[in-house]
This record gives structure tokens, C-alpha cells and sequence, in this order.
């Protein structure tokens, strides 16, 4: 008797990555991409060697804590301004998302901006999709090898000279070229550099897809704007299928079942998708709204004297009602829209003005703890504070220091004081006051600071004054 | 170094991270295969198995292998670190390693970075760094942390804190007296003098002629018995009341009271005495640092008039 057929296997629950190897495309959404890689990378790669003001027009020193944007200096308290500009930046990104889905993925995304570079040098040194799939193929040798090696080298280059750029966002962007042409990097530059770097070369050259389908949370979570009125890169299934070569729907099928639909199932789609997935399996969560198909079947559809859009950007309602671009448009305006327009428009307006006419000047009081309060001459009373004065714009002052709040107070001596640009300084300042104009205990005042020059350049900060038994 | 007295506690928490650890690696094993049915072709399902409301099943959608190859790195890392630092237990880890090390050596690190910023200054006399503004500037925010605590912010000081600022000084106000007070500190000691004074009407006359070498308010006939008894005093102070800045005794006959200049509290220090300490800073800041805080407190009561040489150009001297 034969053995009983076994009735279970071992399935891995992990599994090795196939090989994406996307075709090369042509068209206007690849145009795009390609001038939306141009203008990222430019910004990215020049900005650090622009110059302002005799120095690097924006630089975040982390050692001195100061962060310079063109004409504005930022300091750790500022980072209030960092938190509304990432709300800013989440509000844009999702009223993009609902209206016109991953468009910020497709064409904007650092991941999708260097994988397209990557992919670029990949095509010109190992060939398009064919070439490299017959390049996989091949036993090793010396060509296999030195197109390889030449890859990785100018891969290498790229990543290398990314990291170099970030690290120039950081330290000065001349002085480190210098100190990287002669080999004298500090030891936590050369770690960034390398580190950013790798990063680049591991997730543009090795994760691609991987980091968008695995790592990042934000693939995760747009799907929570989208709606039946957002734009996605869709396949016409109703025009398209049922699918087949296009000399069978020409001749009426091969198997004579009728004509069939526009979709000639070339594949070309499923071939230049750089997620590896089938468009006309519907929206899927891998697609990152490139729209590589689009341009891949327009060309098809041109070729073979069909309509083009059989892959198109459409809304789930248009798709299923037909509707054209005109009343896709109308859908724009829809209460999610608006909702995240209304906060992201209020946040941006709210956060400008608040930059624009925040005062480059900031005062802390600290009143000396080692003492209580201590009487002088004629029976008044002096308190001693430390100011902590922050001058945050670029230009020097003199500032005169002022108290207020009780009667008879006054700032004993010289009551100015200088501070260099972009400075801080602590300045020991003694109040005095007349004991009949304050209570045992504590007594609110308060002190200002004022330029000298500019009295509109003035701030004010709260302190106590205390009155020993 | 275990804080607990037995070694039970030590052996109970390498126990449970080495239990942690391997269960970790069980569990990633056991949970990157799995046994599944065949179906009707022959093919194995791809489910993970799991199966909810009788017919719902979980679609096998595998994570990519380098993923599991992160958990399995994460477990060799712990292994790792384990060996190398203290974590298991009360082992100490193969480096040796201890936070008091680190520290040491951050510190001799800055004190590497900075002190030739220090030491550039220690090559000048003080009164010329007592001129130089940057020096100023250091010596203030050396003073505004480590002396203001007491002396206050303006160095004008508080009860029992000498005043900086008014030239007025108990051990002599050279640059190189006030050097060597922050670097070694001082120490105050003025006797209770009740006792050997005598009785409480000794105490009050001598307070009386002390506060009249002054010329403040007091009354002539307790001075005049308070006279007779001054010599208790005169040993540190001086017969003319005038101090000894080798003990540090201040001088009587001006208006600066370290601890106040009523009646009363004169009274309180003849009968308890004072006992005053100034810290030793050179230790802890170096002699480079304590050289331009006594550049600093001397300016204060003092107008620097010397030149300021750069450093680099008494380097080429």
C-alpha cells in the first residue's frame, strides 16, 4: 500500500525579498518627478554654500544653539516655531493627501527623490529592467563584476556626497570640505557623513520600496484621508476587461468569446512600477501614487490608436459614474478639505505673523536666592537680580534696564547695558526702594528692558521683591 | 558594586535577563514557520493557521527575511552588551566600564578642550588680566557660578558674606592675597568672649567702645568701662582696634559690619563669637580659573589701569 499523502507543510513566515526591477518610463507625470528630483536636490545640495552676512546663510550651530535661516536667528526657544511648522507641514501634507492622494510620496518624498537618482545611475551603468534582470542571471564574471562595482562605487559617491551636504547643515559647509580634503575630520563629522550616507545607500540602493511598505508610518496612516472623492492612480476595469492581446480583440478573440476590452495586458504597467505591484488589482497600500503606470499605459494606448487614461488619476466616484474632470473638480471643496485648508491656512497665517513680530530680544529674571533683601543707607531696601538677557537678532544694542511696579524703585547704578549680536549675557542688577513704599513679605515688580536707540525694542518680564523681618 | 547585601538579588535579575533574552529567541523561532494543512491541490495553505469564528483565517503575508534578521541582530546585541558592560546582575562586564569613569574622563577631556583658554591668562600678573575685557567677561561668569551663592550676584555680599566691591578687605586686598583666599580658602574664627569678658555688663561695655571707635551712637560711660576691658580683644585685633589681616580680624574702627553693626548683634558676636568659612577652590577649579576670578574680584574695587598684553604676543616676548 502506498504511504498516506501528507496532509501538512512548513510555510515560512518570512520571506526573501523578490527583485523589483522597474522599466525605465517616459511621460509627463516622470517629467515631473524628474523636475520635482531637480528642484528637492538643488535646494538640498546648494544651500549650504549660499552666504549671507558674511557667514553661511543657513546653518543650525547645535555647539553655539543657534540656528540660521537666511536673515533669521532661531534659538532653542524659538522651537515653539519648529512645532508649528510641522503642524503646518502635517495640515498641507494631509489636504494634499485627501484631495490628490500620495502625490507627496510619488513625487516630493526624500525615499522616492533618491531611489530615483538611484535608479537613474543603476540604468546608465547596467541597462534598463532586461538587462539588469539577464545581468542577475549571469554567472559572475569580469564584465558582471566591474558593472556591479562600477554601481556601487557611483552609488557610493552620491550617498557620500549626501551625507557631506547634511553634515554641512550643521558645521559650516567650507571649512568642512576643507578639513575633507585634507583628511582631518572631526571624529563625530566623519561618523555623520558615513552615517548619513549609509543610510542613503542602504535605503535608496537596497530597501526602496521596503522602507515605504515596512518603515514609514506615514504610507500607514494616510489611508485614513482618503475618501471616495480623492485622486488615485487607478485602472479603468470597467473599460479595460476582460484583458488580452490586442491582434485576439482585433479578431474578435482568439477563443471567438467576443470582443475584448481596451487592457491589451502587455504588463508594461506591472513592469515600471517601482512597488513591484499590479495596478489593476485595484488601489493597494504599496502604491505610492506614482504614476509610472499612468505614463506606461498612455504610451500603449497611443500605439495600439486607443483613448489614452485607461490608467488614469481618478476618484473612486468618478470611476464608478463616469464623471469627467470638470466634476471631479467640484468635489474638491468637500468639508475634509476644507476642514484641513481652514486649520492648515489659520496655522500658517498664525505662525508668520507670530515670527514676524516676535521681539529679538528675551529677558529671565532670577532674583539672587542666597539673600533674602538687605537694608542700606537711609533705611532703603535693595534686592539683587541676575538678568538673563538675550539679544537674538544680528545687530549689537545698549539696553537700559527699567523697574516698575513700585513706587520709589530704581536700578542702582548704571542701569545699561551693551550686548553683542546674537549674544546672551547675565547682568547682576541691584533695586532699591524706599521701605515705607513696601510690605514685609514679597512685592510684585517688574523690569524692562529697552534699546536705546529703538524704544519699539522693548520687553518686559515679571519678578518679586522681597522684604526681610 | 551590588547596593544589596545578599547575592540573591544579583542572581534574580541576571536569572530573568537571561530567561528574557532566550525566550526571545524561542519565541522568533518557533514563530517563523509554521505548520499549515494541504489544500485540495496539494498546496499548502497560505494562512498563518490562526482561525476565528470558525472559518475566518489570517492571510500568510510574510515580512520581509532582513526584518527577522534585525530581531535576531537585537538579541546579539544584547548578548553583546551583556558581556562587555555591567547589566547582568552584579557582573561588572568585560570593559570595565563604571559612570565614574565616564565622568573622569569627560572632564579631563574639557579641562583638555578649555584650559589653554584658562591657561593663556596664568601667564600674566593679575592686574593685568584684571584689565583685559575678555578676562572680565570669563571672570564674571566664573563668579556669577561659583561665587555668587554667597557673595550674591552684584558680589556685595549678605550677612556673615564679606562685601567684594568695597575695597575692604579682612586678609589684605592684593591681587595675590585674593588669589590665594579663593585658593585655599579661609577659615574665621573669632572666640566667644563672654566668658572671659565676665559678666553680661563686661559684654555691653566693650560693645559700646567697639561701636565708638566708629563714631556711632554710644554711650560714653560704657565706653569708658568698656576701654578698660578691650585688651581681651586687642590680642587679634590690635590695641588701636585696627585688625590683623594675618588672622583675618577686621578692623573696628570702620562702618563695615560683617554681621551687622547694632548694638545687639555686636553684643552677640563679643558673647557667642563667629566662625567663618570660606571654601578651598583650587582644587576643584584649577589654579588657571582661580587666577581670573581674583583678576575679577580685584577689579571690583579696584579700577584696572595696566595694559593687557595678548597672549600670543608674550609668547613672542
Amino acid at each position: 500500500m502506498n504511504a498516506p499523502a501528507p496532509k501538512e507543510a512548513v510555510i515560512k513566515m518570512y520571506a526573501a525579498r523578490p527583485d523589483i526591477h522597474p522599466r525605465e518610463v517616459k511621460g509627463t507625470f516622470a517629467t515631473l518627478r524628474r523636475v520635482c528630483v531637480w528642484l528637492t536636490q538643488l535646494l538640498f545640495y546648494g544651500l549650504p554654500w549660499l552666504s549671507m552676512h558674511g557667514r553661511q546663510a543657513v546653518l543650525f550651530d547645535l555647539g553655539a544653539r543657534k540656528f540660521h535661516l537666511f536673515g533669521l536667528v532661531l534659538w532653542p526657544q524659538d522651537f515653539i516655531y519648529l512645532a508649528g511648522l510641522l503642524i503646518i507641514s502635517a495640515y498641507g501634507l494631509f489636504l494634499v493627501t485627501a484631495v490628490a492622494g500620495r502625490v507627496w510620496c510619488g513625487y516630493a518624498c526624500p525615499q522616492t527623490v533618491y531611489t530615483e537618482i538611484f535608479l537613474w545611475i543603476e540604468r546608465r551603468i547596467e541597462g534598463d529592467r532586461s538587462a539588469r534582470i539577464r545581468l542577475d542571471r549571469q554567472p559572475w564574471s569580469l564584465e558582471k563584476l566591474g558593472k556591479r562595482g562600477g554601481k556601487h562605487l557611483a552609488w557610493g559617491t552620491v550617498a557620500l556626497w549626501t551625507g557631506f551636504t547634511f553634515v554641512g547643515y550643521f558645521t559650516p559647509i567650507r571649512t568642512l570640505a576643507e578639513a575633507a580634503l585634507h583628511m582631518t575630520l572631526g571624529p563625530w563629522e566623519a561618523f555623520w557623513v558615513v552615517f548619513y550616507g549609509l543610510a542613503t545607500y542602504g535605503n535608496a540602493g537596497w530597501l526602496r520600496e521596503q522602507v515605504c511598505k515596512y518603515m514609514c508610518p506615514y504610507a500607514r496612516f494616510q489611508s485614513a484621508m482618503f475618501d471616495r472623492d480623492t485622486l488615485i492612480v487607478s485602472y479603468d476595469t470597467a473599460r479595460g476587461e476582460p484583458r488580452g492581446a490586442a491582434r485576439a480583440a482585433l479578431a474578435g478573440g482568439k477563443d471567438g468569446a467576443g470582443v475584448k476590452g481596451d487592457c491589451i495586458d502587455c504588463s508594461l504597467c506591472v513592469q515600471v512600477c517601482p512597488v513591484g505591484i499590479d495596478i489593476r488589482n485595484g488601489l493597494q497600500y504599496e502604491c505610492i501614487g506614482c504614476a509610472a503606470c499612468v505614463d506606461a499605459c498612455s504610451g500603449v494606448m497611443d500605439k495600439v490608436g486607443k483613448p489614452r487614461g485607461l490608467i488614469r488619476y481618478a476618484t473612486e466616484n468618478a470611476l464608478a459614474q463616469g464623471w469627467d474632470a470638470w466634476r471631479i473638480g467640484s468635489r474638491i471643496a468637500r468639508p475634509r478639505t476644507i476642514g484641513y485648508g481652514l486649520v492648515f491656512v489659520l496655522m500658517a497665517v498664525g505662525m508668520s505673523t507670530a515670527l514676524l513680530r516676535r521681539t529679538p530680544l528675551k529677558l529671565d529674571v532670577i532674583r539672587d536666592r542666597g539673600s533674602m533683601g538687605r537694608e542700606v543707607e537711609d533705611g532703603r531696601i535693595e534686592n539683587v537680580y541676575r538678568l538673563q538677557l538675550m539679544n537674538t537678532a544680528e545687530r549689537p544694542h545698549w539696553f537700559r534696564i527699567t523697574v516698575k511696579g513700585i513706587d520709589s524703585a530704581a536700578v542702582v547704578d548704571d542701569a545699561l547695558v551693551e550686548m553683542a549680536g546674537a549674544s546672551a549675557r547675565a547682568v547682576p542688577v541691584r533695586v532699591r526702594v524706599d521701605r515705607a513704599a513696601v510690605v514685609t513679605g514679597s512685592n510684585r515688580l517688574s523690569f524692562t528692558a529697552t534699546a536705546v536707540e529703538d524704544p519699539a525694542l522693548s520687553v518686559t518680564e515679571q519678578a518679586v521683591f522681597i522684604v526681610p523681618r | 558594586m551590588s547596593d544589596f547585601t545578599s547575592g540573591f538579588w544579583n542572581w534574580y535579575v541576571a536569572l530573568i535577563t537571561v530567561l528574557g533574552i532566550a525566550g526571545c529567541a524561542i519565541l522568533l523561532w518557533t514563530q517563523s514557520r509554521h505548520r499549515v494543512r494541504l489544500d485540495e491541490h496539494g498546496q499548502p495553505e497560505q494562512t498563518t493557521g490562526h482561525v476565528w469564528d470558525e472559518d475566518l483565517t489570517e492571510l500568510n503575508t510574510p515580512m520581509p527575511r532582513w526584518w527577522m534578521g534585525l530581531f535576531y541582530l537585537t538579541i546579539a546585541f544584547a548578548v553583546g552588551y551583556l558581556v562587555l558592560y555591567p547589566g547582568l546582575g552584579s557582573y561588572a562586564g568585560r570593559l570595565g566600564w563604571e559612570s565614574t569613569g565616564a565622568y573622569k574622563q569627560e572632564l579631563a577631556k574639557a579641562n583638555a578642550d578649555y584650559g589653554p583658554l584658562f591657561a593663556q591668562y596664568l601667564r600674566h600678573d593679575l592686574k593685568e588680566v584684571a584689565a583685559d575685557p575678555q578676562a572680565h567677561a570669563i571672570g564674571e561668569r566664573l563668579f556669577l557660578t561659583y561665587c555668587a551663592q554667597c557673595h550674591g550676584s552684584d558680589a556685595r555680599g549678605n550677612k556673615g558674606y564679606p562685601n567684594l566691591t568695597d575695597n575692604d578687605w579682612l586678609y589684605g586686598g592684593d591681587p595675590s592675597v585674593i588669589k590665594e583666599t579663593i585658593m585655599k580658602g579661609r577659615n574665621g574664627q573669632m572666640p566667644p568672649m563672654g566668658a572671659a569678658l565676665g559678666s553680661d555688663t563686661d559684654v555691653e561695655n566693650v560693645a559700646h567702645y567697639v561701636l565708638s571707635l566708629s563714631n556711632a551712637p554710644a554711650d560714653p560711660i560704657k565706653v569708658a568701662f568698656g576701654k578698660s576691658k578691650f585688651a581681651a580683644c586687642a590680642a587679634c585685633h590690635g590695641a588701636d582696634a585696627h585688625g590683623n589681616p594675618m588672622l583675618g580680624a577686621p578692623n573696628l574702627t570702620d562702618k563695615t559690619w560683617l554681621y551687622g553693626g547694632s548694638p545687639e548683634t555686636v553684643m552677640e558676636t563679643i558673647r557667642k563669637g563667629r566662625n567663618n568659612t570660606m571654601p578651598a577652590w583650587g582644587e576643584f577649579l584649577g589654579e588657571a580659573k582661580v587666577h581670573v576670578l581674583a583678576a575679577y574680584v580685584w577689579s571690583l574695587s579696584n579700577a584696572p589701569v595696566a595694559q593687557y598684553t595678548p597672549a600670543h604676543e608674550v609668547a613672542a616676548k
